[in-house]
């Protein structure tokens, strides 16, 4: 059914049809309203046989939830940033106990400096924990990936992140189509865990491994995520045939066919991309995109057909290896092992900067006459501050760093009275 | 002059007597009895934590018919009890990470409300390490929830496993890895602390209770109790550490009955925040007593006698005696 | 492309006005896209929302630079913050507000910039006499309604029934009824 709802909304309300057994909840900006939206399902009634916990911080959160979906519920939580660093232990302990939860995260950088706007800063914290990470382009796709999300975590008994960008996604209101009931317990049944905490079969799990075990561990958990790569593009092949649309897959190409610039990206600005792509397809440039819907495991074999016949590609980051640069980069550059191709690392919307369309046809054109020189570019970086800052500490400037250059931004008051 | 005579029985009730009507008798002399920690764990010889787990574990089984998940914190009882890729343990037990046991344990008891089983009961432990430090988050917010875990925290006032460290739970003036005995003020600074029991009790919930290794059908009496409520609960469990206290290993028993008998471990049941019951000790002992067995005391007695700190030590003890009653 | 900007302070129903807008759009059969500009949240600090409507999916995902339309529901934002900046030269302005422009200090710029279709509607007043509080974009989307052409009363409405329980939505109706009789008069004697 079609509703104008945001994206949040959207959200929990695919988090419902899937059943949830135990949802666990602490709040964290951009993502509350999904949980909020949960929460009050649940106490309504809506939603029955489920159980909502109010949690007392991230780390208990996802603690919860490990409880839970090693005791055979099908659990659900969600956070954003800060809170997930909070709980980043868990994070790698659900993931190497093979505890098939699903958790949104609301996209949101990382500080000091706090923010709360979007960036993909946090998903990459964690992005090598043992999760499958995949990233949603539009409020419809990240309603589908939670769909799809819990029917790929219990094939595999792994954990999977859903990321959609927070503040862009979580609280746009745009059209969806939300599934029925009827569809959604056709292509998701009900949850059949392969290790549970059960006193009539009583098991140990959470034991210790050595040195003779930790290796042969952690190969099956990669070659676990190895296995996504074949299931994730079936489970979105089967979403299709019964719900009609194409969502979520290892990377979706858009008029890359005959392309010699492609431009990478993961996640909503995607869509400013396209945009940006007809604009200068219309004045003749071959240009494409593609947009990396799965993060982990990265869509390397997938990725390189796809650039393979280009002669540019560019590289866009809402993320930074800061002392490196890029992290969608570096997978690229995997995925294009051995093919020779002029590659371009742009880091863009950090802390929320915006992403325009305009800045976007800008770039690329650049790219395209072989007019960025750096191997790092920052799209629309105001230069003229950071000479200042370091102009600033050349001669000894006392004070943070961030509020002097709010101050020069005019952002905060020199002096107060 | 009269003077009151004190009757107390001991051997009859030393707790793996069969010798009794069956409703008299321990869990533990039961044949029948879970061995929920099953022996070839490494423990220590002499451990109070792997004694007292046994006897908790077990007591808490036969109380649920054996419905009963347990949720282990890291630590020494999860370390020694499930060296990979054996386990000692012959009931359904999870171990997740050192702070999160009594969230984990949530989320367990939650799965199994859900599912409908009702029947299936969850404890969470931990050590103290894990419970009064990096577990208290996730232990205040289970209690603050009201979820219905029991939590037993086996305090050994250290940090065990990594080699013994301080904790919030190691007592003044004792010496551990990080507090050394040396300089001025050696061992554990006085005026620190945490008192994990009376902080359960200000959560206002259905139980806490302390308990030791010294008196073992006091301990199942209490768990068994526990189990047949519902909400949060949590006792704390005294057990000395042969090791990280420096007694030895077959004092273990006699270390944990004169922390009881001095006053300086008391032990007591509440309910909602008010202490419904104490145990009188039945010959008060002064605390040099209990803390010379122990050599993370011993600066204390050499090269001198360290008069003010055992003092201080002393008006602990006489402070617990006088606010719970202990003494008639 | 039509592309909305509204304006205002924090807890006058901005971020709700844009959503309204994107529901009614939405009921119109037309694909709608609202989101706020945050900062961080606390009442009466500057605030804006963006309203994208189109008959095609809307991939563009970037605040709103070149505004069709303005609506600006707290004039005293009028000179702290560049509310017309980028607005496009055939923009309509709505302006929450029972004072002319002279009297709000826009007579130059009524005048230099004429070719902007500009409105006031008394949205406050109307908020106050029929749903009894000062929020004022329900009248304020009434008016754009009658006067941009672009959304109809009905959908407006019926945007209003979704959002609030019963006696709520019929107040905020009424209120939109008026407003949109006045602002159908305005437009009418400014094509005259």
């Amino acid at each position: 059914m079609l509703k104008q709802v945001e994206g949040s909304w959207a959200v929990a309300e695919a988090v419902a049809l899937c059943r949830p057994q135990v949802i666990c909840a602490y709040p964290i900006t951009p993502q509350t309203h999904i949980v909020e939206g949960l929460g009050e399902m649940v106490k309504s009634g809506a939603l029955g046989g489920c159980e909502f916990i109010n949690v007392e911080s991230e780390f208990a959160a996802l603690s919860v939830a490990i409880g839970s979906s090693a005791s055979g519920a099908r659990t659900y939580t969600a956070t954003s940033s800060q809170g997930l660093l909070f709980m980043a232990e868990a994070v790698y302990n659900a993931a190497g106990l093979g505890l098939p939860i699903v958790m949104t995260i609301g996209n949101r950088a990382i500080g000091a400096p706090i923010n709360i706007w979007n960036d993909h800063s946090d998903s990459m914290s964690m992005r090598d924990a043992g999760w499958i990470q995949l990233f949603a382009e539009t409020n419809q796709e990240a309603l589908d990936l939670h769909i799809q999300a819990f029917r790929l975590a219990e094939a595999l008994s792994c954990p999977v992140m859903v990321c959609m960008d927070g503040f862009i996604l979580t609280h746009a209101y745009e059209q969806v189509d939300v599934p029925s009931q009827a569809d959604v317990d056709a292509y998701l049944p009900p949850f059949a865990p392969r290790q549970v905490l059960d006193p009539a079969e009583p098991v140990t799990i959470g034991a210790m491994v050595g040195p003779e075990a930790f290796t042969e561990v952690k190969y099956l958990a990669h070659h676990k995520q190895l296995r996504a790569l074949e299931l994730i593009p079936q489970l979105a092949a089967e979403f299709q045939a019964r719900f009609g649309r194409a969502s979520g897959g290892l990377l979706r190409p858009y008029r890359t066919e005959d392309a010699e610039l492609v431009v990478v990206a993961l996640g909503s600005v995607n869509g400013t991309v396209q945009e940006a792509v007809d604009a200068l397809r219309a004045r003749g440039m071959r240009i494409g995109s593609v947009g990396i819907g799965s993060f982990r495991p990265f869509p390397l074999a997938a990725l390189r057909a796809v650039l393979m016949g280009a002669k540019r590609v560019v590289v866009l980051e809402k993320s930074l290896a800061v002392g490196l640069g890029g992290i969608l980069s570096d997978g690229v550059r995997k995925a294009l092992s051995g093919i020779a191709l002029q590659g371009h690392t742009v880091i863009c919307g950090l802390g929320g900067r915006a992403i325009t369309q305009k800045s976007l046809e800008g770039l690329f054109e650049a790219a395209a006459r072989d007019g960025l020189t750096d191997p790092v570019t920052f799209l629309d970086l105001n230069e003229a501050v950071v000479a200042r800052e370091l102009e600033r500490e050349r001669q000894g400037g006392r004070g943070p760093t961030a509020e002097s250059i709010l101050r020069q931004l005019g952002t905060v008051a020199s002096r107060i009275g | 002059m009269n003077s009151p005579v004190k009757f107390y029985q001991t051997g009859t009730f030393t707790v793996g007597n069969r010798l009794l009507d069956a409703d008299l008798r321990s869990v533990q002399s039961a044949t029948t009895r879970t061995n929920s920690l099953n022996s070839g764990h490494r423990a220590c010889q002499g451990c109070g934590e792997a004694l007292g787990a046994r006897y908790a574990i077990d007591a808490a089984m036969r109380a649920t018919s054996s419905q009963l998940v347990a949720v282990n914190a890291t630590g020494c009882l999860e370390v020694f009890s499930t060296p990979y890729p054996e386990t000692s343990w012959q009931i359904a037990w999870i171990h997740s990470l050192f702070g999160n046991a009594a969230a984990v344990a949530s989320g367990v008891a939650a799965a199994m409300r859900v599912q409908g089983r009702h029947d299936v009961r969850v404890i969470a432990q931990g050590g103290d390490g894990g419970t009064t430090d990096i577990g208290f988050g996730c232990l205040s917010g289970m209690f603050e929830r009201n979820d219905d875990v029991l939590y037993i925290c086996y305090d050994n006032e250290a940090y065990m496993n990594t080699g013994v460290q301080r904790s919030s739970a190691t007592p003044p003036a004792a010496r551990t890895a990080t507090t050394p005995a040396v300089g001025p003020h050696p061992g554990n600074v006085a005026g620190t602390g945490k008192n994990v029991p009376l902080i359960a009790m200000a959560h206002g919930i259905p139980y806490v209770a302390t308990a030791s290794v010294a008196n073992l059908r006091d301990l199942e009496d209490k768990v068994t109790r526990a189990m047949g409520i519902h909400g949060a609960r949590y006792i704390h469990i005294h057990v000395p550490c042969p090791l990280g206290w420096g007694s030895a290993p077959a004092d273990t028993i006699k270390v944990a009955r004169l922390a009881v008998e001095s006053g300086l471990f008391p032990l007591f049941e509440a309910e909602y925040g008010e202490v419904t019951a104490a145990t009188k000790i039945r010959q008060r002992v002064p605390v040099d007593e209990y803390l010379e067995l122990q050599k993370r005391f011993a600066h204390l007695f050499a090269p001198q006698r360290d008069d003010a700190r055992l003092a201080a030590i002393q008006a602990t003890a006489d402070r617990n005696v006088a606010r719970f009653g202990l003494v008639d | 492309m039509f592309q909305v900007r509204i304006h205002g302070r924090g807890g006058q129903g901005v971020v709700s006005g844009a959503e309204m807008l994107s529901v009614a759009a939405f009921l119109e059969g037309r694909h709608a896209q609202a989101f706020p500009s945050f900062g961080s949240e606390r009442m009466g600090a500057p605030v804006m929302a963006f309203c994208r409507i189109d008959d095609r999916p809307i991939r563009l995902r970037e605040p709103v630079t070149e505004p069709d339309a303005l609506i600006v529901q707290d004039t005293t934002l009028l000179h702290q913050v560049d509310l017309f900046n980028g607005l496009k030269p055939d923009g309509c302005i709505l302006l929450n507000s029972t004072r002319s422009f002279e009297e709000l200090g826009l007579a130059e710029f009524a005048r230099d910039f004429h070719h902007y279709r500009m409105f006031t509607c008394p949205a406050s007043e109307l908020a106050m006499k029929h749903v009894g509080r000062p929020v004022p974009n329900v009248p304020l989307l009434a008016s754009f309604a009658a006067t941009s052409g672009i959304i109809r009363l009905e959908s407006v409405i019926a945007a209003i029934r979704d959002k609030f329980p019963e006696k709520v939505a019929e107040a905020n109706v009424r209120a939109a009824e008026e407003a949109y009789a006045i602002a159908r008069r305005q437009a009418e004697a400014q094509d005259a």
